[in-house]
This record gives structure tokens, sequence and C-alpha cells, in this order.
């Protein structure tokens, strides 16, 4: 009996992890027909071009993800990713001689306020997390428009040392990469391993009885949308040092992107799931796309309707074998 | 018998604590408007005032399906890129394809009821996705087709009669605001003195009891959906001939303020709860706002900031005055 009960539980674990095996073997299916067209994408260097254009995505991609794990959505974070890269090019340009470390502290400074303010607003005020992130996305790019007086902070204007954050690289990896791969390490370990990171999915999976097990949901929601906030100010230095332009439409509509890499890798929007693996790989495939559809001489303007057509086949296979977990899951207690 | 006195409950519930939401609305519309009048010698004028209307009430006609949405616990942000297909389609039919202007105006509409219709299907066949997903993933594939019908051009030369839709006048009222009342009034007969208006309560309230009473939830579902995909079109219509030529990134942005003013008008994202008339109050509130903070040259991003802190306050009072029991309970319904 208890064999059994193994076995299908082994199963449906199995079925469980499709899922991310099977986004897997769509993102090598696609690597492959990619390479086949043209021989230069799996090579070194448009590997590593690829990688670092994914990773300011796939650093938001890890506080969306917790931030959707707890029921919430956030889309603020391209106007907060503006406003701390405006910040942030404005005091690079004031004075040159600031060391992009504290550039990038300030920029993070900046986004944890915002995210801070929207935590607030959320876990105290009992504001929709929708309602927030839009009415705070307002006033977000507002300031950052109001900050910049509408103009931009152009390459020259800043020092060769803050447009270096993107381009220099750290033991031989470029820094965005490297800061990307730190994140990732961190965040792996504070949501699997330390007490925090469980509850954020405890709060996720049932509110109710997070609040009744003594977890106290109010601190979890807010650590959440400062962590988002922390990541999109972040991301808003390593943006503007990248493309060494500050704009006050910076980033808008990204927070779209987020969400799709969040959705495509697994994460479910009703909460309590998501993994780190899933939105590696999900940032990944959109990134794959990004690189590889101008590879292969997709037009561009064919590119934002692929994308959609992936995401929703993506979402859709995602729910087919979530049925089926589902319907195993009845058998199995059928027996 | 039974009937009766659900129906008796529901109304105490509205005038308890509704009749006051838009009573505040109302006030708060006055005192847009006195604060408007002193600040600017030009806002009073009725002529301008009524002219004032044609600027904002293009995206009004998607607000009055979004009600239904919203009530239902969903929400569609594919709007947006619903009003760009439908306008591209048209323009493209009429321009590239000879199609004569009225059929080109039907096409209009058809192809925003076909977008809305795909949006209900998706999201009554896959219910592990919510329509936030749905949607998500059609707005990209929109906007996306709307690429690659247009790619970076704009079609314009419309026949000057179709000018008269946006810019006209019958006996000094605005064409557009006529059209906008009788779909005002259909929109909020059908939501408060039909059967389908009550059942579209009933879902958003409680959707497995509304199935198990025999509402067929899938079926209005898809109807709501296609409403709105409709009243897009209707969008696409007034908007492209107020512009007088098309792009595809057209109404970049649409969607949140339409729910920006569903919201704002007291309907609960939470599902169940808010009435036609709030969200067309905040309709004018939101747009007679702009449009005197304009005459005074508040530049736009002021006004963003404004609006964004309008929204989240909107929603923070009510919360603040619901006991914790109730706003516990919200908090479950949003799951």
């Amino acid at each position: 009996m208890s064999e059994i009960a193994l076995e299908k539980k082994l199963g449906v674990t199995s079925i469980g992890k499709f899922r991310e095996l099977g986004l897997l073997v769509f993102i090598i299916l696609l690597s492959v027909l990619v390479q086949l067209r043209n021989p230069n994408f799996m090579t070194l260097e448009n590997i590593n071009d690829m990688i670092k254009n994914t990773a300011i995505l796939s650093i938001l991609t890890v506080g969306m993800m917790l931030v959707i794990v707890t029921r919430g959505i956030d889309l603020s974070i391209g106007a907060t990713l503006a406003l701390s890269g405006m910040i942030s090019a404005l005091t690079v340009s004031a004075n040159p001689d600031l060391h992009p470390l504290l550039a990038m502290l300030l920029g993070t400074l900046i986004g944890t306020v915002c995210g801070a303010i929207l935590g607030f607003l959320i876990s105290r005020g009992g504001v929709l997390p929708i309602i927030a992130t839009l009415g705070m996305m307002n006033v977000y790019r507002g300031l950052t428009f109001m900050i910049s007086g509408g103009k931009w902070v152009s390459a020259h204007q800043m020092s060769p040392s803050f447009k270096g954050i993107a381009t220099g690289s750290i033991l031989g990896i470029n820094t965005l990469i490297f800061i990307a791969v730190v994140i990732y390490i961190v965040f792996y370990y504070f949501i699997n391993h330390t007490r925090t990171g469980r509850q954020i999915y405890a709060v996720g999976s049932n509110p109710e009885s997070a609040k009744i097990s003594g977890i106290n949901t109010v601190k979890v929601l807010w650590m959440v949308y400062t962590i988002m906030g922390a990541l999109a100010g972040l991301a808003g230095v390593l943006w503007v040092s990248k493309f060494a332009s500050a704009q006050g439409d910076t980033a808008m509509g990204y927070e779209m992107d987020v969400i799709a890499a969040c959705v495509l890798g697994g994460v479910n929007i009703a909460g309590g799931s998501g993994k780190i693996s899933g939105i590696i790989l999900g940032s990944l495939l959109l990134g794959i796309l990004d690189n590889a559809l101008p590879l292969i001489n997709v037009s561009p303007f064919w590119q934002q309707a692929i994308q959609g057509v992936i995401i929703l086949v993506a979402v859709i296979i995602n729910a087919l074998v979530k049925r089926k977990v589902d319907r195993n899951n009845l058998m199995r207690r059928n027996i | 018998m039974e009937k009766r006195s659900i129906v008796a409950k529901k109304e105490f519930k509205l005038r308890s604590f509704f009749f006051q939401w838009e009573w505040l609305l109302v006030l708060i519309l006055v005192a847009v408007n006195i604060i408007n009048a002193s600040l600017s010698p030009y806002y009073l004028n009725l002529r301008s005032l009524i002219d004032a209307t044609m600027t904002f009430l293009d995206k009004a006609f998607i607000v009055l399906p979004m009600v239904f949405v919203i009530i239902l616990g969903d929400i569609d942000i594919s709007v947006a890129s619903t009003v760009a297909l439908s306008s591209v389609i048209m323009a493209v039919s009429y321009n590239n394809l000879g199609v004569p202007m009225e059929l080109a105006m039907i096409i209009c509409l058809a192809v925003g009821t076909v977008c809305g219709l795909i949006n209900g299907l998706l999201i009554v066949k896959f219910k592990e996705l919510s329509a936030v997903i749905v949607t998500l993933s059609t707005m990209i594939i929109y906007r996306g087709i709307a690429y690659i019908i247009l790619e970076d051009q704009a079609s314009g030369k419309f026949p000057s009669w179709y000018k008269y839709l946006g810019w006209g006048y019958v006996g000094g009222v605005p064409f557009i605001l006529i059209v906008f009342a009788v779909f005002a009034v259909i929109f909020g007969l059908l939501l408060h003195k039909t059967t389908f208006g009550r059942r579209v309560y009933a879902m958003g309230n409680n959707i497995t009891a509304s199935r198990f009473s025999g509402v067929q939830v899938d079926k209005i579902k898809v109807i709501v959906f296609t409403l709105t995909g409709f009243m897009s079109g209707l969008t696409a219509l007034f908007l492209t001939s107020r512009m007088g030529s098309t792009r595809p990134n057209v109404a970049t942005g649409y969607e949140l303020d339409v729910i920006a003013m569903v919201v704002l008008g007291g309907v609960s994202t939470a599902g169940g709860k808010g009435r036609i008339i709030g969200a067309i109050l905040s309709i004018f509130l939101i747009g007679l706002l702009r449009y005197g903070l304009g005459l005074k040259n508040v530049p736009a991003q002021a006004l963003l900031i404004i609006i964004g802190l309008l929204l989240i306050f909107a929603v923070m009072i009510p919360n603040l005055k619901i006991n914790m029991g109730k706003r516990r309970k919200l908090h479950k319904a949003e799951a």
C-alpha cells in the first residue's frame, strides 16, 4: 500500500516538474531551430550578450515572483526603475567623482523607499495591490518627469566610471550578469532556507491560516513590496548605466515583460507557488526571443505578436498540466 | 418571497455604503469645479466645458463595460490593444483594400467584438488562468498584430464626413456626448434593471453559488468580455476620427486610465460591488480635473501624480470606514 502511494506520489511530482522541463525542452528546441537558421546564435559572444541583456529583466523577475507569490502584483516597477535611474543619473552628472557603488546604493535606496510606501499602502492601508501600484505608478512616473524637468540625462553627462558599471566585469564576468547571479543565489537561499522566506509562501497559499499560525502577514507583505522596490531601484541604476541615458519614459510598460517572465516561469498568479529555477527559465526564454528573432531575420514588427502568442501558449500548457495533476490527485484520493 | 428578500437586502447595502460614495464623488466633482473656476477665469464657460467633454469621452466608452468586468471580479487589460487593432484594421481596409468607409467602420466594431470574444472564451475555457493573465497575453498579441499590419507607419486620409464622429455637433451638443449618454443609459439599465445585471452582481459576490443556483456563469462572462471588446471598437471609431489618422501605438495606457476611472467610481476590484453612476461621475471628475488644470498650464506630469494619489485615497477612505471583519472578508474575496 505504502509502495503504491509512494509510486503515485512520485508520478505526481514528476508531472508537477514537467512544466519546467517542458519549458527547458522548448528553450532547447527553439535554440536548435535558431542555430540551424543562423550559426552565429550559439557563439560564446552572442550568448554572453544575450545573458547580459536578460540580466536586468531577471533581477526584477525575482522581486515580482515574491510579490505574485503573496497573491499581489506590482505595476509600478517600471516607474520606480525610471525614478531611481533618473535621480542617480542626475546625481552622477552633478558629481562626476561619485563612486559607482555609491550611485548603485543611492538608486537602491530610492527604490526601497518607493517600495516601502507601496508596502505600507497595501499591508496597512488595505488597498488592493493592483490599485495601489497603479496609483503609485502614476505618482513615480510623474515625479520622474518633474525631477528631470522633461529633459534627458545623456551619455556625455555621465562619468565613465558610472557607464562602466554595465560594461565592466568582475572576476571575468560582466558586472550585470555577476549582480544578477549574486541576487539569484541570495534569494534562492532566502526563500528556501530561511523562516521569513518560507513565510512568504505561507502567506501566499493561505493568508488566513498563515495569520492564525502566528505569521505577521502585514510584515511579510510590507517586506515583499520593499524588496521589489529595492530591486527595481538597483535595476534602475543598471539600466541607466547600460543604455547610458536616463529619460522620463524609461522602462515604460516594462512591468508587463517582468510579469510575463514570471508567468512563463510557472509562477501561479493566484499566489502560493513559484520557483527560482522556473523564473530563470522564464526570463531566459524572453531573452532568447528578444535576441534570436532578429538573428533569424524576423521583422521587428512581428516580434511582439510572436512573444504574445508564446506567452499565451505557455500559460495554456501550464493550465492543462495543472488539470492533469489535479485529476491525478483526485484519482489518488479515490484509492 | 425569497427573491424579494435578496433584493431588499441588496438595496439596503447599497444605500448604506454606496449612496455615500457617490455623494462623495459629487462633492469632489463640485470641489474640482470650484477650484478650477477660481484658478482660471476661462473655466466656467458652458460652451468650452461642453467642448472639453469631447477630449476625454473616447475612452469613457470602455469604462461602461469595464464596470461589468470588474464587478465580476475580473479585469481586462487588453482594451487599449483592442482599440489599436480595430483602429488599424479599419484604416488599412479603407486606405489599402478599398473597402468603403461605412463597411470599414463596421469592420472596426467587428474586430473589437471578436477580440473581446476571444478573451472571454479563453477565460472560461481555461479557468486555471485568471483574467489578468489571459488579457495580458492578448494585450501583447493584439498590439503585436497591429504592428504587423501597419509596422511603423501611420494611416489616415479618411473621408471628410468621418471627422464628424469626433468633432461634430448635434444642436450644439457634441455628437460623442450624445452617443455616450445613450450608451451610459443602456449599460445602466442593463446592470441595474435586468436579470442579466443581477446575475453579474451575483457572480461577483460568489461565482460558485451562482453556478449552483443555475446562472450560466460561462455564458455571462463571455458576453461581458465581448461587450468590452465591442465598446473598445467603438472607442477606436471615435478616437481615430478625432485624431484623423492611426498608428499601432495608439491608445497606449488607456487600460490603466479606464481601470482607474472604474475603481475611483466605487467599483470594488474584489467584485460584486459598484454602480454605473459612480463610474460615470469619475469619468467627468478626472476629465474635468485634467481640463481645468490644463487651462492653468499645470504640467501633465503633476496631473499624473494628482490622479495617482486621488486613486489611492479614493480606495483607502472606504477601507478606513469598513471595520476589520469586513476588511478581512474583502481580502478573502480578493483571493
